[in-house]
């Protein structure tokens, strides 16, 4: 069974003036349709406006499909009472930290979505526990958020989602306001999770670099899924990529480059040392 | 700097105070404002000092800082004093020009004075020793019997905590904006009252923008973390009433009854 499957999604955002008139209708999300399997590492790229967020939002069921379909788990998000077991199955983390830690003490924060699940005390005590060191802010526990760097703010956040145990973690654009070392430490924390817990991960990014671990990614436009594959595959089409106005990691576009200018190496190189080795390998 | 900015003047240390439960403390609290009232004579003030003066050392928390608390107040206690002094009628002990100094308004002033203090005094020991987010879940515990007649008591104590924690946020934001408008060449500073809070507008508008924009994203994420009111909510951290909880409250007890008793025997007293 697919942890998430989304068929023929269409959302539209409708503006309407002081007379209840539709003024303007803009579908953010255009009969998209995805399966992800658990324990999947999922990266949603896409520049902004092009309705990725609008898409999270619908697996989190914080926003209701207009046409079309969301299972989470094998849960239908537009049926009422499914709403608190897909919201527990399938965690979200956004973009600004500030605005999403509620509690005033790093361990009160993470305690916060079992408290809301009526999970008994000593066994919110154990999770706090867990997720905290899963993501490597235990010793934090009691300190205030206030005092904390972008980078652990947001593991803190991603710990608040992690003690809800849910089986899937949406991230969106968890990493946008982050520095690139706070981005790293965010990016290690939910690899872990995903290697060690087996948690279905889903990263929607407008970051390239952060995309190659992913075992699978999606690029969206104009609400469109317009490319699907893994990292290898995306970036081996680089002028597609950038006729989206996306920035590819500069080795691929190193590589791209050198391919096109005759040194023949493989398409799709994501890293330095792919790069060194395929240099090596024409000496 | 502004991040060090907290609501309340929690003062960190380990003592028995500290440890109490919030709602012994706020009891013990509103039981030690009352007993001030209570009576009018010495007798009842020097229990109460006693008692007073058993808490500071309890609370392991220097003198000075209750003091601090009573600087802002300085002002209203020496207005009540010189109002006393003067506008109270009995037999006059000085008297110049138009102004009568009285005997009852000198002891009027007097036992103002020491109740203030002594009230002030005594309510910033129960700041001091309690953070913000455990008076709220105190209060919260303690007012919870008002669900019945339909008052959210849950959702009043939550949005408290919640704002305890935006506080330094929307300090800092402030400060932020600030040095923007001044790099834009807003001047907060010149002119006369009028003029400062025109100039004020340029800083308000973006931090309301930006509070309500907060409010919105915080909204969306307790949502998303199941957040569903306070119905169906188990506790982290539970209010649990200690042995040495029920060990303060008969203290508590054990001072109202002294106090009242010396409040009647007091007045025999022909003070």
């Amino acid at each position: 069974m697919e942890m998430i499957k989304i068929k023929n999604l269409i959302h539209e955002y409708i503006r309407r003036d002081e007379e209840e008139n539709v003024v303007d209708i803009k579908r953010a999300v255009d009969d998209i349709s995805i399966d992800v399997k658990p324990g999947e590492f999922v990266a949603i790229l896409g520049h902004n406006g092009s309705g990725k967020s609008t898409l999270a939002k619908h697996i989190n069921a914080l926003l209701y499909p207009g046409e079309g379909t969301v299972w989470v788990n094998g849960m239908d998000t537009s049926a009422e009472e499914n709403l608190w077991k897909v919201r527990e199955s399938a965690g979200m983390v956004f973009q600004n930290p500030d605005n999403q830690i509620i509690g005033s003490v790093v361990e009160e924060d993470v305690g916060f979505g079992p408290e809301n699940m009526g999970v008994p005390t000593e066994e919110i005590w154990q999770r706090v526990e867990e997720s905290l060191k899963a993501v490597g802010m235990w010793q934090y526990r009691k300190k205030s958020p206030n005092r904390l760097s972008g980078g652990q703010k947001q593991r803190v956040a991603i710990a608040g989602v992690v003690a809800m145990h849910p089986k899937c973690i949406i991230l969106d654009e968890a990493t946008a306001m982050l520095d690139p070392s706070g981005r790293k430490e965010v990016l290690r924390a939910v690899r872990a999770l995903n290697m060690v817990e087996e948690v279905t991960i889903i990263h929607i990014t407008h970051y390239m670099e952060e995309v190659i671990y992913a075992d699978k990614v999606f690029v969206m436009d104009q609400g469109k899924v317009v490319m699907e594959g893994t990292p290898k595959e995306i970036f081996s089409q680089v002028e597609k990529l950038q006729k989206l106005r996306l920035d590819v990691p500069q080795v691929t576009l190193l590589a791209h480059e050198l391919k096109k200018a005759g040194v023949p190496i493989e398409d799709g190189i994501l890293t330095i040392d792919e790069l060194m080795e395929q240099l090596d390998k024409r000496k | 700097m502004l991040r060090d900015i907290t609501l309340g003047q929690y003062y960190q240390a380990d003592s028995c105070l500290h440890r109490l439960d919030p709602r012994v403390k706020l009891i013990g609290t509103l039981a030690y404002v009352i007993s001030l009232f209570l009576f009018k004579n010495i007798t009842v003030y020097v229990i109460a000092a006693v008692f007073l003066w058993s808490v500071i050392k309890l609370s392991k928390v220097p003198f000075s800082f209750m003091v601090k608390g009573l600087k802002p107040v300085i002002m209203i206690l020496l207005l009540t004093v010189v109002c006393n002094m003067l506008f109270t009628p009995g037999t006059s002990v000085i008297s110049f020009w138009k102004i009568t100094i009285t005997y009852e308004g000198l002891k009027m002033a007097f036992f103002m004075t020491i109740r203030f203090i002594m009230l002030i005094v005594g309510s910033t020991i129960m700041t001091l020793t309690t953070t913000p987010n455990q008076l709220t879940d105190g209060l919260e515990s303690l007012l919870a019997p008002l669900n019945k007649i339909k008052v959210p008591v849950h959702e009043v104590a939550m949005m408290m905590a919640i704002a305890l924690r935006f506080i330094p946020i929307l300090m800092e934001e402030t400060d932020k904006i600030m040095k923007a408008q001044i790099a834009r060449g807003a001047d907060f500073e010149s002119g006369n009252i009028i003029k400062r809070v025109k100039a004020m507008l340029p800083l308000l508008i973006p931090l309301f923008v930006s509070a309500f924009r907060r409010a919105n994203d915080l909204a969306m994420a307790m949502e998303a973390r199941c957040y569903r009111g306070g119905a169906g909510r188990t506790k982290m951290k539970p209010l649990i009433y200690k042995i040495s909880d029920k060990k303060a409250l008969v203290c508590v007890g054990i001072y109202m009854a002294v106090l009242i008793a010396g409040g009647i025997l007091g007045n025999r007293l022909p003070i």
